[in-house]
Protein backbone atom coordinates (compact mmCIF):
# COMPACT_ATOMS: atom_id res chain seq x y z
CA UNK A 1 0.00 0.00 0.00
CA UNK A 2 1.31 3.02 -0.88
CA UNK A 3 1.52 6.37 1.14
CA UNK A 4 -1.65 8.25 0.33
CA UNK A 5 -3.80 4.69 0.09
CA UNK A 6 -2.37 4.37 3.67
CA UNK A 7 -3.07 7.91 4.80
CA UNK A 8 -6.63 7.64 3.63
CA UNK A 9 -6.64 3.98 5.34
CA UNK A 10 -5.93 5.69 8.68
CA UNK A 11 -8.06 8.84 8.17
CA UNK A 12 -11.39 6.89 7.46
CA UNK A 13 -10.60 4.20 9.69
CA UNK A 14 -13.25 5.48 12.28
CA UNK A 15 -16.09 6.02 10.12
CA UNK A 16 -18.91 4.12 10.75
CA UNK A 17 -19.39 1.08 8.37
CA UNK A 18 -22.91 -0.03 6.60
CA UNK A 19 -22.18 -3.47 7.85
CA UNK A 20 -22.07 -2.36 11.63
CA UNK A 21 -25.52 -1.61 11.57
CA UNK A 22 -26.23 -5.79 11.36
CA UNK A 23 -25.82 -6.66 15.22
CA UNK A 24 -28.07 -4.05 16.13
CA UNK A 25 -30.92 -5.08 13.76
CA UNK A 26 -29.77 -8.49 14.82
CA UNK A 27 -30.33 -7.86 17.90
CA UNK A 28 -33.70 -6.05 17.19
CA UNK A 29 -34.96 -8.31 15.11
CA UNK A 30 -34.00 -11.26 17.71
CA UNK A 31 -36.61 -9.27 20.02
CA UNK A 32 -39.81 -10.21 18.08
CA UNK A 33 -38.52 -13.43 16.98
CA UNK A 34 -37.57 -15.37 19.37
CA UNK A 35 -39.91 -13.91 22.53
CA UNK A 36 -38.91 -16.94 24.57
CA UNK A 37 -35.52 -16.65 24.59
CA UNK A 38 -35.53 -12.69 25.75
CA UNK A 39 -34.07 -14.01 29.31
CA UNK A 40 -30.79 -15.91 27.46
CA UNK A 41 -30.95 -12.87 25.20
CA UNK A 42 -30.61 -9.93 28.05
CA UNK A 43 -27.63 -12.68 29.44
CA UNK A 44 -26.02 -12.32 26.22
CA UNK A 45 -26.01 -8.68 25.98
CA UNK A 46 -24.93 -8.37 29.28
CA UNK A 47 -21.58 -10.68 28.31
CA UNK A 48 -21.19 -8.85 25.50
CA UNK A 49 -20.81 -5.57 27.41
CA UNK A 50 -18.93 -7.12 29.63
CA UNK A 51 -16.08 -8.61 27.07
CA UNK A 52 -15.91 -5.31 25.20
CA UNK A 53 -14.97 -3.55 28.86
CA UNK A 54 -12.10 -6.66 28.42
CA UNK A 55 -10.94 -6.17 25.19
CA UNK A 56 -10.54 -2.79 26.03
CA UNK A 57 -7.65 -3.91 28.34
CA UNK A 58 -6.95 -6.75 27.07
CA UNK A 59 -7.64 -6.19 23.12
CA UNK A 60 -6.44 -2.83 22.73
CA UNK A 61 -3.94 -2.07 25.82
CA UNK A 62 -2.73 -5.61 25.91
CA UNK A 63 -3.16 -5.43 29.92
CA UNK A 64 -3.71 -9.49 30.41
CA UNK A 65 -6.01 -9.57 33.42
CA UNK A 66 -7.91 -12.76 34.65
CA UNK A 67 -9.58 -10.73 37.61
CA UNK A 68 -11.98 -8.67 35.53
CA UNK A 69 -15.05 -9.93 37.19
CA UNK A 70 -13.87 -7.96 40.27
CA UNK A 71 -15.39 -5.28 38.14
CA UNK A 72 -18.65 -6.64 37.28
CA UNK A 73 -19.38 -7.63 40.71
CA UNK A 74 -18.30 -4.26 42.46
CA UNK A 75 -20.97 -3.06 39.76
CA UNK A 76 -23.38 -5.69 40.46
CA UNK A 77 -23.06 -5.67 44.45
CA UNK A 78 -23.46 -2.07 45.04
CA UNK A 79 -26.69 -1.74 42.68
CA UNK A 80 -27.98 -4.67 45.07
CA UNK A 81 -27.03 -3.38 47.98
CA UNK A 82 -28.31 0.11 47.52
CA UNK A 83 -31.54 -1.22 46.54
CA UNK A 84 -31.41 -3.79 49.68
CA UNK A 85 -30.15 -1.71 52.27
CA UNK A 86 -30.83 2.16 50.94
CA UNK A 87 -33.87 2.08 48.97
CA UNK A 88 -31.66 3.12 46.17
CA UNK A 89 -33.53 1.27 43.59
CA UNK A 90 -33.99 3.46 40.35
CA UNK A 91 -32.15 2.03 38.08
CA UNK A 92 -30.35 4.33 35.89
CA UNK A 93 -28.66 6.01 38.86
CA UNK A 94 -28.21 2.99 40.26
CA UNK A 95 -26.09 2.27 36.98
CA UNK A 96 -23.84 5.55 37.28
CA UNK A 97 -22.95 4.66 41.09
CA UNK A 98 -22.16 1.32 39.95
CA UNK A 99 -19.88 2.62 36.86
CA UNK A 100 -18.57 5.01 39.51
CA UNK A 101 -17.47 2.51 42.43
CA UNK A 102 -16.69 0.10 40.03
CA UNK A 103 -14.39 2.73 38.22
CA UNK A 104 -12.55 4.17 41.34
CA UNK A 105 -11.86 0.30 42.17
CA UNK A 106 -10.02 0.57 39.00
CA UNK A 107 -8.65 3.26 39.26
CA UNK A 108 -6.90 2.39 42.70
CA UNK A 109 -6.58 -1.65 41.88
CA UNK A 110 -4.85 -0.29 38.32
CA UNK A 111 -2.45 2.07 39.94
CA UNK A 112 -0.90 -0.18 42.37
CA UNK A 113 -1.23 -3.55 39.81
CA UNK A 114 -0.20 -2.24 36.66
CA UNK A 115 3.58 -1.62 37.71
CA UNK A 116 3.83 -5.02 37.31
CA UNK A 117 2.70 -6.92 33.96
CA UNK A 118 3.03 -10.27 32.89
CA UNK A 119 2.63 -13.59 35.21
CA UNK A 120 2.82 -11.31 38.34
CA UNK A 121 0.45 -8.83 37.13
CA UNK A 122 -2.33 -12.12 36.32
CA UNK A 123 -1.59 -13.28 39.39
CA UNK A 124 -2.40 -10.25 41.07
CA UNK A 125 -5.50 -9.64 39.39
CA UNK A 126 -6.74 -12.81 40.31
CA UNK A 127 -5.96 -12.30 43.97
CA UNK A 128 -7.43 -9.05 43.67
CA UNK A 129 -10.92 -10.75 42.96
CA UNK A 130 -10.43 -13.38 45.22
CA UNK A 131 -9.99 -11.24 47.85
CA UNK A 132 -13.44 -9.15 46.56
CA UNK A 133 -15.44 -12.33 46.70
CA UNK A 134 -14.08 -13.10 50.41
CA UNK A 135 -15.12 -9.71 51.37
CA UNK A 136 -18.30 -10.53 49.91
CA UNK A 137 -18.87 -13.95 51.46
CA UNK A 138 -17.76 -12.37 55.12
CA UNK A 139 -19.41 -9.47 55.18
CA UNK A 140 -23.16 -11.38 54.56
CA UNK A 141 -25.02 -9.06 56.93
CA UNK A 142 -24.45 -6.38 53.62
CA UNK A 143 -23.93 -8.58 50.94
CA UNK A 144 -26.25 -11.64 52.10
CA UNK A 145 -22.56 -14.01 51.99
CA UNK A 146 -22.70 -17.30 50.28
CA UNK A 147 -26.55 -17.06 49.80
CA UNK A 148 -26.38 -13.62 48.09
CA UNK A 149 -29.37 -11.48 47.89
CA UNK A 150 -32.68 -12.85 45.72
CA UNK A 151 -35.75 -11.12 45.18
CA UNK A 152 -34.50 -7.52 44.88
CA UNK A 153 -37.04 -5.06 43.76
CA UNK A 154 -36.13 -2.18 40.92
CA UNK A 155 -38.63 1.09 39.74
CA UNK A 156 -39.27 1.08 36.37
CA UNK A 157 -36.84 2.28 33.79
CA UNK A 158 -37.64 6.23 33.61
CA UNK A 159 -40.66 5.31 35.74
CA UNK A 160 -42.26 4.24 33.06
CA UNK A 161 -41.27 0.71 32.00
CA UNK A 162 -41.26 -2.16 34.59
CA UNK A 163 -39.25 -5.26 34.86
CA UNK A 164 -40.62 -8.01 33.18
CA UNK A 165 -40.47 -10.87 35.71
CA UNK A 166 -41.86 -13.32 33.07
CA UNK A 167 -40.84 -12.91 29.66
CA UNK A 168 -37.57 -10.40 30.14
CA UNK A 169 -38.97 -8.11 27.62
CA UNK A 170 -37.96 -4.92 29.59
CA UNK A 171 -34.62 -6.00 30.59
CA UNK A 172 -33.63 -6.93 26.64
CA UNK A 173 -34.05 -3.53 25.59
CA UNK A 174 -32.58 -2.65 28.38
CA UNK A 175 -29.65 -3.92 28.17
CA UNK A 176 -29.34 -3.46 24.49
CA UNK A 177 -29.75 0.54 25.12
CA UNK A 178 -27.31 0.19 27.25
CA UNK A 179 -25.12 -1.78 25.74
CA UNK A 180 -25.82 0.36 22.54
CA UNK A 181 -24.89 3.53 24.67
CA UNK A 182 -21.33 1.98 26.14
CA UNK A 183 -20.60 0.43 22.93
CA UNK A 184 -20.57 3.95 21.15
CA UNK A 185 -19.01 5.32 23.77
CA UNK A 186 -16.51 2.71 23.60
CA UNK A 187 -16.16 3.14 19.72
CA UNK A 188 -15.14 6.31 20.08
CA UNK A 189 -12.80 5.76 22.81
CA UNK A 190 -10.67 3.17 20.55
CA UNK A 191 -10.67 4.97 17.41
CA UNK A 192 -9.08 8.49 19.54
CA UNK A 193 -5.53 9.66 19.39
CA UNK A 194 -5.77 7.89 23.66
CA UNK A 195 -6.99 4.68 21.88
CA UNK A 196 -4.41 4.36 19.23
CA UNK A 197 -1.41 4.95 21.50
CA UNK A 198 -3.16 2.45 24.09
CA UNK A 199 -2.43 -0.21 20.76
CA UNK A 200 1.01 1.54 20.83
CA UNK A 201 1.47 0.31 24.34
CA UNK A 202 0.28 -3.09 23.71
CA UNK A 203 2.82 -3.11 20.83
CA UNK A 204 5.50 -1.97 21.83
CA UNK A 205 6.19 -0.68 25.84
CA UNK A 206 9.71 0.01 25.67
CA UNK A 207 9.30 2.28 22.36
CA UNK A 208 6.20 4.26 23.68
CA UNK A 209 8.08 5.19 27.32
CA UNK A 210 10.92 6.60 24.38
CA UNK A 211 8.88 8.53 22.27
CA UNK A 212 7.45 10.69 25.71
CA UNK A 213 4.32 8.84 26.20
CA UNK A 214 2.76 8.79 29.86
CA UNK A 215 2.19 5.27 29.42
CA UNK A 216 1.50 4.10 33.17
CA UNK A 217 -1.00 6.88 33.43
CA UNK A 218 -2.52 6.06 30.43
CA UNK A 219 -2.61 2.36 31.08
CA UNK A 220 -4.43 3.30 34.68
CA UNK A 221 -6.66 5.69 32.73
CA UNK A 222 -8.10 2.92 30.37
CA UNK A 223 -8.28 0.28 33.30
CA UNK A 224 -10.57 2.40 34.99
CA UNK A 225 -12.95 3.00 31.99
CA UNK A 226 -12.84 -0.82 31.31
CA UNK A 227 -13.86 -1.55 34.94
CA UNK A 228 -16.21 1.37 35.20
CA UNK A 229 -17.92 -0.76 31.71
CA UNK A 230 -17.77 -3.99 33.36
CA UNK A 231 -19.27 -2.22 36.74
CA UNK A 232 -22.20 -1.37 34.61
CA UNK A 233 -22.44 -4.65 32.71
CA UNK A 234 -22.80 -6.51 36.37
CA UNK A 235 -25.33 -3.62 37.64
CA UNK A 236 -27.76 -4.37 34.58
CA UNK A 237 -27.19 -7.93 35.30
CA UNK A 238 -28.49 -7.59 38.90
CA UNK A 239 -31.48 -5.30 37.45
CA UNK A 240 -32.14 -7.67 35.33
CA UNK A 241 -31.88 -10.91 36.92
CA UNK A 242 -33.75 -9.26 40.64
CA UNK A 243 -30.72 -11.44 42.43
CA UNK A 244 -26.97 -11.14 43.09
CA UNK A 245 -24.66 -14.33 44.28
CA UNK A 246 -20.79 -14.97 44.70
CA UNK A 247 -20.68 -16.10 41.47
CA UNK A 248 -20.89 -12.77 39.87
CA UNK A 249 -17.42 -12.55 41.54
CA UNK A 250 -15.95 -15.46 40.71
CA UNK A 251 -13.06 -17.03 38.68
CA UNK A 252 -15.69 -18.97 36.75
CA UNK A 253 -17.24 -15.81 35.48
CA UNK A 254 -13.57 -14.11 35.02
CA UNK A 255 -12.69 -17.03 32.62
CA UNK A 256 -15.57 -16.97 30.87
CA UNK A 257 -15.39 -13.63 29.88
CA UNK A 258 -11.92 -14.09 28.71
CA UNK A 259 -13.09 -17.39 26.90
CA UNK A 260 -15.81 -15.02 25.11
CA UNK A 261 -13.15 -12.33 23.70
CA UNK A 262 -10.47 -15.04 22.96
CA UNK A 263 -13.45 -16.98 21.09
CA UNK A 264 -14.40 -14.09 19.00
CA UNK A 265 -11.54 -12.53 18.32
CA UNK A 266 -9.66 -9.40 20.63
CA UNK A 267 -8.55 -6.30 19.75
CA UNK A 268 -11.53 -4.83 17.57
CA UNK A 269 -14.80 -4.97 19.34
CA UNK A 270 -17.15 -7.06 17.34
CA UNK A 271 -15.06 -10.01 18.67
CA UNK A 272 -17.20 -9.79 21.89
CA UNK A 273 -20.34 -9.82 19.88
CA UNK A 274 -19.49 -12.95 18.50
CA UNK A 275 -17.74 -14.35 21.21
CA UNK A 276 -20.31 -14.06 23.49
CA UNK A 277 -23.48 -15.09 21.34
CA UNK A 278 -21.60 -18.20 19.98
CA UNK A 279 -20.21 -19.33 23.83
CA UNK A 280 -23.50 -18.60 25.38
CA UNK A 281 -25.67 -21.01 22.38
CA UNK A 282 -22.38 -23.19 22.68
CA UNK A 283 -23.34 -23.54 26.51
CA UNK A 284 -27.01 -23.67 26.02
CA UNK A 285 -27.60 -26.27 24.05
CA UNK A 286 -24.64 -28.36 25.20
CA UNK A 287 -25.74 -28.12 28.55
CA UNK A 288 -29.14 -29.39 27.45
CA UNK A 289 -27.68 -32.21 25.41
CA UNK A 290 -24.95 -33.80 27.77
CA UNK A 291 -26.29 -32.86 31.48
CA UNK A 292 -23.22 -33.83 32.86
CA UNK A 293 -20.60 -33.56 30.03
CA UNK A 294 -21.25 -30.25 28.25
CA UNK A 295 -17.83 -28.65 29.44
CA UNK A 296 -16.25 -30.83 27.27
CA UNK A 297 -17.57 -29.67 24.69
CA UNK A 298 -17.15 -25.99 25.42
CA UNK A 299 -13.32 -27.37 25.73
CA UNK A 300 -12.46 -29.07 22.92
CA UNK A 301 -13.73 -25.96 21.15
CA UNK A 302 -11.32 -24.04 22.38
CA UNK A 303 -8.95 -26.16 21.63
CA UNK A 304 -9.47 -25.92 18.06
CA UNK A 305 -9.94 -22.07 18.38
CA UNK A 306 -6.27 -22.21 19.80
CA UNK A 307 -4.68 -24.44 17.03
CA UNK A 308 -6.75 -23.23 13.93
CA UNK A 309 -8.16 -20.03 14.64
CA UNK A 310 -6.12 -17.56 16.89
CA UNK A 311 -7.26 -14.43 16.15
CA UNK A 312 -10.79 -15.73 17.14
CA UNK A 313 -14.14 -16.40 14.99
CA UNK A 314 -13.69 -13.15 13.48
CA UNK A 315 -10.12 -13.52 12.49
CA UNK A 316 -11.02 -16.88 11.07
CA UNK A 317 -13.41 -14.75 9.34
CA UNK A 318 -11.06 -12.35 8.26
CA UNK A 319 -8.52 -15.43 6.95
CA UNK A 320 -11.58 -16.88 5.02
CA UNK A 321 -12.26 -13.71 3.05
CA UNK A 322 -8.54 -12.73 2.30
CA UNK A 323 -7.89 -16.39 0.57
CA UNK A 324 -11.07 -15.77 -1.21
CA UNK A 325 -9.99 -12.49 -2.50
CA UNK A 326 -6.87 -14.08 -3.59
CA UNK A 327 -7.98 -16.18 -5.89
CA UNK B 1 31.49 27.20 16.99
CA UNK B 2 28.18 27.04 17.77
CA UNK B 3 26.67 26.42 21.35
CA UNK B 4 26.68 23.62 23.80
CA UNK B 5 23.67 21.57 23.43
CA UNK B 6 24.17 18.77 25.87
CA UNK B 7 27.04 18.49 28.82
CA UNK B 8 28.07 15.81 30.93
CA UNK B 9 30.24 16.52 34.18
CA UNK B 10 31.81 13.27 35.51
CA UNK B 11 28.92 11.51 34.43
CA UNK B 12 29.02 7.83 36.21
CA UNK B 13 27.09 4.93 36.75
CA UNK B 14 28.03 1.78 38.95
CA UNK B 15 26.75 -1.44 39.29
CA UNK B 16 27.61 -3.09 42.62
CA UNK B 17 31.35 -3.49 42.02
CA UNK B 18 31.06 -3.19 38.38
CA UNK B 19 31.62 0.46 36.96
CA UNK B 20 30.29 0.88 33.59
CA UNK B 21 30.61 4.61 33.56
CA UNK B 22 33.80 6.90 34.80
CA UNK B 23 33.48 10.63 34.93
CA UNK B 24 32.22 11.15 31.56
CA UNK B 25 33.04 14.63 30.61
CA UNK B 26 31.22 15.30 27.20
CA UNK B 27 30.22 17.91 24.99
CA UNK B 28 27.94 18.49 22.60
CA UNK B 29 27.04 21.47 20.26
CA UNK B 30 24.19 21.91 18.66
CA UNK B 31 23.96 20.44 14.97
CA UNK B 32 27.08 18.15 15.29
CA UNK B 33 27.52 15.11 13.82
CA UNK B 34 29.90 13.05 16.54
CA UNK B 35 30.39 9.72 16.99
CA UNK B 36 30.96 7.17 20.57
CA UNK B 37 33.17 4.05 19.18
CA UNK B 38 34.64 1.60 21.44
CA UNK B 39 34.85 -2.06 21.99
CA UNK B 40 32.03 -4.25 23.10
CA UNK B 41 31.67 -3.79 26.84
CA UNK B 42 32.96 0.02 26.65
CA UNK B 43 29.67 1.24 27.92
CA UNK B 44 28.40 3.02 25.07
CA UNK B 45 25.05 1.99 25.44
CA UNK B 46 25.18 2.41 29.19
CA UNK B 47 26.04 6.32 28.34
CA UNK B 48 23.01 6.50 25.67
CA UNK B 49 20.98 5.50 28.63
CA UNK B 50 22.20 7.58 30.89
CA UNK B 51 21.28 10.38 28.51
CA UNK B 52 17.98 9.42 28.17
CA UNK B 53 17.28 8.87 31.03
CA UNK B 54 16.33 4.97 31.25
CA UNK B 55 19.74 4.62 33.94
CA UNK B 56 19.67 6.93 36.61
CA UNK B 57 23.80 8.29 36.62
CA UNK B 58 25.23 7.31 40.57
CA UNK B 59 27.47 10.45 40.28
CA UNK B 60 27.11 13.54 37.90
CA UNK B 61 25.28 15.12 36.05
CA UNK B 62 23.49 15.72 32.31
CA UNK B 63 22.77 19.23 30.83
CA UNK B 64 20.35 19.66 28.39
CA UNK B 65 20.93 23.90 27.27
CA UNK B 66 22.65 24.63 30.52
CA UNK B 67 19.73 22.62 31.96
CA UNK B 68 20.17 19.99 34.62
CA UNK B 69 18.28 17.32 33.36
CA UNK B 70 19.62 14.61 35.73
CA UNK B 71 16.72 13.59 37.34
CA UNK B 72 14.48 14.04 34.86
CA UNK B 73 11.96 11.39 33.43
CA UNK B 74 12.67 9.80 30.28
CA UNK B 75 9.49 10.95 29.10
CA UNK B 76 10.24 14.29 29.95
CA UNK B 77 13.53 14.28 28.59
CA UNK B 78 11.91 13.28 24.97
CA UNK B 79 9.45 16.83 25.52
CA UNK B 80 12.99 18.56 25.58
CA UNK B 81 14.12 17.16 22.62
CA UNK B 82 16.64 14.10 22.89
CA UNK B 83 15.43 10.99 21.24
CA UNK B 84 16.65 7.97 19.99
CA UNK B 85 16.88 4.45 18.08
CA UNK B 86 17.61 1.25 19.62
CA UNK B 87 20.14 -1.03 19.07
CA UNK B 88 17.60 -3.53 18.19
CA UNK B 89 14.24 -2.31 16.76
CA UNK B 90 11.52 -1.35 18.87
CA UNK B 91 9.07 -1.07 16.41
CA UNK B 92 5.01 -1.49 16.83
CA UNK B 93 5.33 -4.62 14.93
CA UNK B 94 1.76 -5.13 14.21
CA UNK B 95 1.28 -2.17 13.10
CA UNK B 96 1.98 -0.21 9.42
CA UNK B 97 4.90 1.85 8.55
CA UNK B 98 2.61 5.07 8.68
CA UNK B 99 0.65 4.41 12.26
CA UNK B 100 4.45 3.24 14.02
CA UNK B 101 5.76 7.38 12.70
CA UNK B 102 2.46 8.64 13.72
CA UNK B 103 2.29 7.65 17.32
CA UNK B 104 5.38 9.45 17.51
CA UNK B 105 4.16 12.54 15.92
CA UNK B 106 0.67 12.65 18.27
CA UNK B 107 2.90 12.49 21.30
CA UNK B 108 4.54 15.39 19.74
CA UNK B 109 1.86 17.47 19.12
CA UNK B 110 0.44 16.39 22.38
CA UNK B 111 -2.73 14.55 20.76
CA UNK B 112 -2.48 11.23 22.79
CA UNK B 113 -4.57 11.99 25.70
CA UNK B 114 -7.57 12.51 23.51
CA UNK B 115 -10.09 10.68 24.29
CA UNK B 116 -12.79 11.70 21.91
CA UNK B 117 -11.89 13.08 18.73
CA UNK B 118 -11.17 10.09 16.50
CA UNK B 119 -7.19 9.83 15.44
CA UNK B 120 -7.70 9.96 11.69
CA UNK B 121 -9.25 13.58 12.07
CA UNK B 122 -5.66 14.49 12.87
CA UNK B 123 -4.66 15.79 9.74
CA UNK B 124 -1.78 17.55 10.97
CA UNK B 125 -0.33 14.21 12.35
CA UNK B 126 -1.07 12.30 9.75
CA UNK B 127 0.62 14.97 7.05
CA UNK B 128 3.70 14.99 9.25
CA UNK B 129 3.95 11.21 9.92
CA UNK B 130 3.51 10.79 5.87
CA UNK B 131 6.27 13.92 4.93
CA UNK B 132 8.64 11.40 7.48
CA UNK B 133 7.87 8.60 5.60
CA UNK B 134 8.75 9.98 2.43
CA UNK B 135 12.05 11.76 3.33
CA UNK B 136 13.10 7.74 4.96
CA UNK B 137 12.02 6.92 1.17
CA UNK B 138 9.36 4.05 3.14
CA UNK B 139 6.74 5.67 1.04
CA UNK B 140 6.39 2.52 -1.23
CA UNK B 141 5.70 0.84 2.35
CA UNK B 142 3.77 3.08 4.16
CA UNK B 143 0.49 0.80 4.65
CA UNK B 144 2.49 -2.44 5.36
CA UNK B 145 2.90 -3.81 8.18
CA UNK B 146 6.50 -4.05 10.26
CA UNK B 147 6.81 -7.43 10.73
CA UNK B 148 6.04 -7.62 6.85
CA UNK B 149 9.39 -5.60 5.98
CA UNK B 150 13.36 -6.41 5.31
CA UNK B 151 14.94 -5.53 8.54
CA UNK B 152 16.89 -2.89 6.53
CA UNK B 153 13.66 -0.91 6.18
CA UNK B 154 12.32 -1.45 9.59
CA UNK B 155 15.65 0.47 10.70
CA UNK B 156 14.34 3.13 8.69
CA UNK B 157 11.25 3.39 10.76
CA UNK B 158 13.53 3.74 14.06
CA UNK B 159 14.81 6.79 12.38
CA UNK B 160 11.52 8.24 11.01
CA UNK B 161 9.98 7.74 14.52
CA UNK B 162 12.95 9.49 16.49
CA UNK B 163 12.82 12.44 13.89
CA UNK B 164 9.23 12.58 14.38
CA UNK B 165 9.95 13.50 17.87
CA UNK B 166 11.59 16.61 16.60
CA UNK B 167 14.33 16.11 18.52
CA UNK B 168 17.37 18.68 18.83
CA UNK B 169 19.42 15.74 19.86
CA UNK B 170 19.36 12.26 17.97
CA UNK B 171 20.78 9.41 19.32
CA UNK B 172 21.57 6.55 16.84
CA UNK B 173 22.23 3.46 18.77
CA UNK B 174 24.11 1.39 16.23
CA UNK B 175 21.55 2.23 13.18
CA UNK B 176 23.42 -0.01 10.87
CA UNK B 177 23.20 -3.28 13.22
CA UNK B 178 22.03 -6.37 11.81
CA UNK B 179 21.39 -5.35 7.86
CA UNK B 180 22.83 -7.49 5.46
CA UNK B 181 25.85 -4.85 3.70
CA UNK B 182 23.88 -5.28 0.86
CA UNK B 183 21.09 -3.05 2.50
CA UNK B 184 23.65 -0.94 4.57
CA UNK B 185 23.68 1.70 1.93
CA UNK B 186 20.09 2.97 2.79
CA UNK B 187 20.65 3.67 6.20
CA UNK B 188 23.79 5.26 5.38
CA UNK B 189 22.10 7.65 2.96
CA UNK B 190 19.39 8.29 5.63
CA UNK B 191 21.38 9.46 8.38
CA UNK B 192 23.99 11.48 6.09
CA UNK B 193 20.38 13.28 4.77
CA UNK B 194 19.53 13.54 8.59
CA UNK B 195 18.25 17.61 8.97
CA UNK B 196 21.46 19.72 9.76
CA UNK B 197 20.00 21.59 12.53
CA UNK B 198 19.80 18.19 14.93
CA UNK B 199 22.67 17.00 16.81
CA UNK B 200 23.80 13.66 15.96
CA UNK B 201 25.44 11.35 18.57
CA UNK B 202 26.15 8.10 16.56
CA UNK B 203 27.36 4.67 18.31
CA UNK B 204 28.74 2.33 15.65
CA UNK B 205 31.14 -0.46 15.20
CA UNK B 206 30.74 0.21 11.08
CA UNK B 207 33.87 2.35 11.03
CA UNK B 208 33.38 2.88 7.14
CA UNK B 209 30.09 4.72 8.10
CA UNK B 210 31.82 6.28 10.72
CA UNK B 211 34.32 8.19 9.65
CA UNK B 212 32.08 9.44 6.71
CA UNK B 213 29.62 10.54 8.76
CA UNK B 214 30.73 11.91 11.85
CA UNK B 215 33.14 15.22 12.21
CA UNK B 216 34.37 14.19 15.69
CA UNK B 217 34.69 10.68 17.52
CA UNK B 218 34.97 10.31 21.12
CA UNK B 219 36.40 7.07 21.89
CA UNK B 220 34.88 5.18 24.56
CA UNK B 221 37.30 2.27 26.89
CA UNK B 222 35.98 0.80 29.96
CA UNK B 223 33.16 3.21 30.57
CA UNK B 224 35.65 6.16 30.52
CA UNK B 225 36.94 8.52 27.77
CA UNK B 226 39.70 7.34 26.35
CA UNK B 227 40.93 10.07 23.25
CA UNK B 228 38.55 12.69 21.31
CA UNK B 229 39.32 14.01 18.37
CA UNK B 230 38.43 15.44 14.94
CA UNK B 231 38.01 12.25 12.50
CA UNK B 232 41.45 12.94 11.37
CA UNK B 233 43.18 13.29 14.83
CA UNK B 234 41.12 9.75 15.84
CA UNK B 235 42.37 8.01 12.18
CA UNK B 236 45.87 9.07 13.37
CA UNK B 237 45.72 8.14 17.39
CA UNK B 238 48.12 5.32 17.48
CA UNK B 239 47.11 4.29 20.71
CA UNK B 240 43.30 4.49 19.78
CA UNK B 241 44.24 1.82 16.19
CA UNK B 242 46.18 -0.04 19.06
CA UNK B 243 43.24 -0.73 21.48
CA UNK B 244 40.19 -0.74 19.15
CA UNK B 245 40.85 0.35 15.58
CA UNK B 246 43.60 -2.73 14.91
CA UNK B 247 43.50 -2.90 11.14
CA UNK B 248 40.15 -1.73 10.52
CA UNK B 249 41.43 1.60 8.71
CA UNK B 250 44.23 -0.03 6.57
CA UNK B 251 41.44 -1.94 4.78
Amino acid sequence: MSLPAATLEAATRHRLRAWEALPWLAALGAFFLFPDYLAFGTQVLVMILFALSLDLVLGYAGIVTLGHAAFFGAGAYTVAMLAAHAGWNEPLSGLAVAALVAGLLGLASGWVLLRTHGLTLLMLTLCTMALLEQAANMFSGFTGGFDGMPGLAFQPILGRFEFDVLYFRTQYLYALAVLFACFIALRVLVHSSFGRSLTGIRENLLRMHAVGAPVRARQVLAYAVSAALAGVAGAVFVQATSYVNLAVLGLERAAGVLIILILGGYGRLYGAFVGALAYLLLEHTLSKAYPTAWQLGIGITLVLVALYARNGILGLADALRRRWRER
Amino acid sequence: MSAVLLETQGLSKRFGALEVARGIDFRLEAGARHALIGPNGAGKTTFVNLLTGVLAPTDGRVLLDGEDVTRLAPAKRVKRGIARTFQINQLFRGLPVLENVALAVAERLGAGGDMVRPAGRRADVLAEAGRLVELLHLGADAGRRIDELPYGRQRLVEIAIALGLEPRLLLLDEPAAGIPSAESHIVLEAIAALPPAIAVLIIEHDMDLVFRFAERITVLVGGAIFAEGTRAEIAANREVRAVYLGTALDA
